[in-house]
């Protein structure tokens, strides 16, 4: 956890990536035009700014929730039904860039409300109290259907209301443009509150909450505003899913959703300001391409989120990170081939891994496991011995050549290195 | 009304009986090594289609000794190659470890079994009828739940009070560190005490697929019931879990078997079906109940975090 | 890499299934793309995966003949997650694909999402409209306050199914305690509401001794409702309950000794009869378009050769689906009478008020509302049914068959067209 103040000082003094990453945003609807791929785009930054919010709690504050979606749910709810009442009003009302705020309003006012009695403890007692909420509001959404809709959900259209800018709402690449608009605005703001005396605070209460009651902050209350605030953005996320999508139901309060924020936050790294927009990004686009191709999608998602937690707790940012932090600090030098080699036995042996997956599924789960059918370009027969051989050959030698030797080899290099008196 | 009384608290302690055989596993876990397994009716589920499989060739009384000791292993297995890796980052790493888990094993069991319930069911001879109570025909598998339930209660007070394991076990609940200090190998404490909870999971499956259904979303549904018992009854806490088994267990069968909303009782009062408090008026007990446990949840973590029995805190 | 595989084992299939049935039709053209939508993962995918395989089976049946105007047909799978603002996505995705077709079952909730999904692509993008073909999902507002030009409903609707059992009930003078259990859901409220009416006005004889709703997919023990159901001294439970939910009301109901009939929509698929097995037998009853003794009672040995064929190739499914049929035919017909798939509008119209000999009877789409009107049945599982469901050993035995007459419902819609 230390890594988070470390990577925060790192990028404070950079100053690109605020300017590369919007760019290559704003670029990407004119690399790809079509639709889906643009809503797909839109969705990674609604993704984004929730789990940015959701950091706010988990890697700043050391707060697991498990029903964070109420917050993000909710606020969707409340900025429907503002889109609907502007509908019906004929098009007129709050502007649709506004839209966001009323969600963002409703998520501050239900953090109000629900964090008052969340909040008192933190670890497994707040974990559990935010599943038991997120349960109740799930529930209650099928039970209220005057405010929740139903099962079927609420509609609303997002190009009859009108534009502070007078831009047509109707092609998703406009729609896009206010996304990208809204998570810099979200990301900058969750950005700077991290720099606050607040920030600081909140992770003083993460690490070590009594020292900070003797310091004379009461962790109760850091705690109380960290999860309003991370409630409003949560809301704010809501409040743009309604104008990606033009349809809230109880989904977005749901477990699913919950879990989903928590599976991407994590992937990409709770220690890291940008780790949960690469894991929030990496889940959805996963999430949406992955299914259509193959049927073992979350199997690999879980197997992917477990050797995160296994093997790689700071997440993908981190692997990245502390890669980079060698490399810069030379620990890399003399033995950049065996990283290599053991990078690409690694590979090896999820590719042979892939293979046995997809090999099962084909032949536990298809009608006539006999059919032909092409794994990894060649036409296979699962009802064969061989490419089930095969397919466990490669994964037990990538991955025992990665830890039965590349592993023990780097080890060795490095323990002789340092005799020399390198660290 | 007596009717009504006499059978919820019947088939509630029926119902929570079967929560029972889930939670004790998982509070023993949870009080000695502060781990929410959230896996837990992952091993339940696992119980089941075991008892299933090997049931097949076996026969339905050696699968029902056979299951739980795989579903054990399985654990052990858990615990030793993946829980104690992640032990090292803390409790929240180990809380989403058994998270994906969860998932993980689900797709497994969908995998091999397939989506659809398999045809899992108890000998004929249990299928017969032992009693009636008010035209409502008992049959004898229910009977064996019961004895099942009452033989692993008193096996567990007799494990935990009587022998030197359970005294081990007893005293790492409380003071893990202190047990540690005094030369007990507390990791093969954890990974037997971890493999003991999963094989209990795995007896209340063994039981449970039968009485309900075995199909790969059995422990999604389980799961979060399996907390709200634990948490209630309190970390650790054997006697506590059972309690709240019990209590959750014929509190959920009462509201199902009453037929009662406020505007029914009290009178309509001109409030009308829609708005917050008129749909709370209108509300039938039976549609609050599924989210009853999940009110006692979050109530018993706000005014008493410790739950009925428990000694300390989560 | 991923891609191509999938393609790849998608291609590997369809080489086995020609080599398996030795049919010589190459496809001249394109083929013709309809887009599967529906859960193909999760809690749900059961019944996803069912729907699928009797797309496929349908399509490899029409492909045999020649396909529609000399092209294949291919089904393309998408995950909906049973999640409406996924289908929605994956709506956009058959357009950007240039996907004419779309066709979904599971959930109203989601046909409602993909209903105003499709009215906004043919609203905003006119050149490539697409038509949505739903086979299964029942809520009557989708051919009332929602109906829509564009979208056409091969299932009997939740309000037809109840006319078609009332008008069988009114006839048994044995049902006087009629318990209704059903989802906490517009499904269920629906049921719970009409049935009540429809009891009013139609069974003199019988009243209505209970109404509950439980939540979806929640409740593991059913006895509970079971004690006031017997508490009740109902003799008759009508639900539209589906998959688990189901099954464990069907399993406790037996459990518990009560001597009632269960009236249900779905009891015939979506793991209920092998998670019920013979304990159902007299108990569970159904109200369907189409079971498999059908075909034995009524003589059709061409539609027995296609469902055995459908058993042949997966041994785990039935062919259960029979509006499939009828929805791939009906659409096989439209085509052909346009003469292309993208004038869109043009098979809509074709669509409207078709008639269509199916193996049952005539079948008639109502061009007011899109709503099809055809023959029911009502059915009781038995173990010496002569096909067995779900491999569960009980099948179900024609008990009435309702004519068309008294399986309509009059409808609201007024729906806007081109």
């Amino acid at each position: 956890m230390a890594t988070n103040t470390a990577a925060g000082g790192i990028n404070a003094l950079k100053l690109w990536p605020w300017l590369i990453v919007p760019f290559i945003a704003i670029v990407l609807p004119f690399v790809f035009d079509s639709g889906h791929t643009i809503n797909l785009l839109s969705h990674m930054g609604v993704a984004i700014i929730f789990a940015l919010s959701y950091n706010m709690l988990l890697g700043n504050t050391g707060l697991l929730s498990f029903g964070h979606a109420v917050y993000f749910g909710l606020g969707a709810f409340v900025a429907m039904h503002l889109l609907r009442a502007i509908n019906d009003a004929g098009g007129t009302g709050l502007p649709i860039e506004l839209l966001p705020l009323a969600g963002a309003a409703a998520g501050l006012g239900f953090g109000v409300i629900f964090g008052s009695f969340s909040v008192r403890r933190a670890g497994v007692v707040f974990a559990m109290i935010t599943l038991g909420l997120g349960e109740l509001v799930h529930s209650s959404s099928l039970m209220f259907t005057d405010f929740f809709g139903g099962e079927a959900g609420l509609f609303g259209y997002r190009d009859e209301a009108p534009s502070l800018l007078g831009v047509d709402y109707a092609p998703s690449r406009n729609v896009y443009f206010l996304v990208v608009a809204w998570t810099l605005i979200a990301a900058i703001l969750i950005y700077l509150l991290r720099k606050t005396p607040l920030g600081w605070m909140a992770n003083a209460v993460r690490d070590n909450p009594e020292r900070a009651q003797f310091v004379g902050y009461n962790p109760t209350i850091v705690r109380y505003i960290q999860f309003v605030l991370s409630a409003c953005f949560a809301g704010l996320a809501g409040g743009l899913f309604v104008i990606t999508n033009e349809i809230v139901n109880d989904e977005v309060v749901g477990q699913l959703q919950s879990g989903a924020v928590l599976l991407g936050t994590f992937i990409g790294g709770i220690g890291y300001f940008i780790g949960p927009v690469v894991g929030a990004s990496l889940v959805t686009f996963l999430e949406s391409s992955l299914s259509a191709h193959t049927e073992a999608w979350v199997l690999y998602f879980g197997l992917l989120f477990i050797s995160i937690v296994m093997f790689a707790p700071m997440g993908l940012v981190g692997i990245v990170h502390t890669q980079y932090l060698n490399w810069k600090a030379g620990g890399w030098k003399g033995n950049t081939g065996i990283r290599l080699y053991i990078l690409v036995s690694g590979l090896v042996g999820i590719f042979g891994l892939i293979c046995v997956i997809e090999l099962s599924y084909h032949y536990f789960r298809s009608w006539d496991p006999g059919a032909p059918f092409i794994l990894m370009g060649i036409s296979t027969n699962a009802t064969h011995l061989l490419p089930w051989l095969v397919s466990f050959a490669i994964t037990i030698i990538g991955f025992g050549l990665m830890l039965l030797h590349g592993n023990p080899l780097l080890k060795r290099h490095i323990s002789a290195n340092s005799d020399g008196g390198k660290a | 009304m007596l009717e009504t009384i006499a059978y919820s608290i019947f088939n509630g302690v029926l119902y929570g009986t079967l929560l029972f055989m889930m939670s004790s596993g998982l509070t023993l876990i949870f009080g000695m090594m502060g781990v929410l397994n959230f896996a837990h009716a992952s091993f339940y589920m696992l119980g089941a289609y075991f008892a299933y499989t090997l049931g097949l060739t076996t026969g339905f009384w050696l699968a029902l000794i056979l299951a739980p000791i795989a579903v054990g292993a399985m654990g052990a297995l858990v615990e030793r190659y993946g829980l104690r890796r992640v032990h090292q980052y803390g409790h929240v790493p180990e809380l989403l470890f058994t998270f994906g888990l969860a998932y993980v094993i689900e797709e497994l069991v969908a995998l091999f079994w397939g989506t659809v319930p398999v045809p899992y069911k108890a000998p004929a001879v249990m299928n017969t009828t032992a009693f009636t109570m008010f035209d409502l025909d008992y049959s004898w598998f229910k009977v064996f739940i019961l004895l099942v339930a009452v033989v692993m209660f008193v096996g567990l007070w007799l494990l935990l009070m009587k022998t030197r394991a359970g005294q081990v076990i007893q005293a790492a609940l409380s003071r893990p560190d202190m047990v540690g200090a005094l030369g007990h190998n507390v990791p093969l404490v954890f990974t037997l005490v971890f493999a003991f909870g999963c094989a209990l999971a795995g007896l209340g499956g063994v039981v449970g697929g039968i009485q309900f259904v075995t199909d790969p979303g059995m422990a999604f549904m389980m799961g979060p019931i399996v907390f709200v018992v634990v948490v209630l009854g309190g970390l650790g806490s054997v006697p506590g879990a059972l309690v709240a088994s019990l209590i959750i267990g014929i509190l959920q069968t009462f509201f199902l078997s009453i037929n009662f909303s406020l505007a029914e009782t009290i009178g309509t009062l001109n409030i009308e079906d829609s708005g917050f408090f008129g749909v709370l008026w209108h509300m039938e007990a039976t549609r609050i109940a599924p989210v009853l446990p999940f009110l006692l949840l979050v109530l018993t973590l706000i005014f008493r975090p410790r739950g009925i029995f428990g000694k300390r805190e989560a | 890499m991923l891609h191509n595989k999938k393609t790849g084992r998608f291609a590997g299939i369809m080489i086995g299934l020609s080599m398996a049935f030795s049919s010589a039709t190459y496809a001249q053209e394109d083929p013709i793309r309809i887009s599967y939508i529906d859960p193909l993962s999760g809690p749900f995918a059961l019944a996803g995966d069912g729907g699928l395989k009797s797309f496929h089976f349908a399509a490899q049946k029409l492909n045999e003949d020649g396909g529609i105007l000399g092209r294949d047909i291919e089904i393309v799978p998408m995950d909906s997650k049973q999640s409406a603002s996924e289908a929605v996505q994956l709506v956009q995705r058959s357009a950007d694909e240039g996907i004419n077709f779309v066709t979904q079952g599971n959930g109203s909730n989601v046909a409602a999402a993909i209903i105003e999904a499709i009215e906004r692509n043919n609203r905003r993008n006119k050149d490539n409209k697409m038509l949505y073909l739903n086979y299964a999902a029942v809520d009557p507002a989708l051919t009332n306050e929602l109906c829509s030009f564009y979208h056409f409903r091969f299932d009997a609707a939740s309000d037809i199914k109840l006319e078609a059992l009332t008008n069988y009930m009114k006839d048994q003078e044995d049902i006087s305690k009629i318990f209704l259990v059903n989802m906490d859901y517009s499904h269920g409220h629906f049921i719970s509401e009409r049935m009540a009416e429809l009891v009013d006005e139609r069974l003199p004889h019988a009243e209505i001794v209970g109404d509950v709703l439980h939540p979806v997919g929640k409740v593991r023990d059913f006895s509970p409702y079971v004690s006031r159901i017997q508490q009740s001294g109902a003799d008759t439970v009508v639900s539209g309950n589906w998959g688990i939910d189901l099954a464990l009301l069907v399993r406790a109901i037996d459990s518990a000794g009560l001597d009632v009939n269960v009236y249900t929509y779905y009891g015939g698929a979506g793991g209920v009869p092998a998670g019920i097995g013979p304990r159902g037998e007299g108990i569970l009853r159904q109200v369907t378009e189409w079971h498999a003794d059908v075909n034995v009672d009524e003589g059709l040995e061409d539609y027995e050769k296609w469902f055995q064929e459908f058993k042949k190739q997966y041994p785990q499914f039935d062919w259960y689906y029979h509006r499939i049929y009828n929805q791939m035919y009906m659409l096989k017909a439209a085509i052909e009478e346009v003469g292309n798939t993208d004038d869109v509008d043009a098979i809509a119209l074709a669509l409207e008020g078709m008639k269509f000999e199916s193996p049952t009877g005539t079948v008639t789409m109502r061009a007011k509302d899109h709503q099809i009107l055809q023959p029911m049945y009502i059915s009781v599982m038995d173990t010496n049914a002569k096909y067995d469901a779900e491999n569960s050993g009980v099948g179900f035995r024609t008990v009435a068959s309702i004519p068309v007459e008294q399986a309509t419902v009059e409808t609201s819609c007024n729906m806007a067209r081109p």
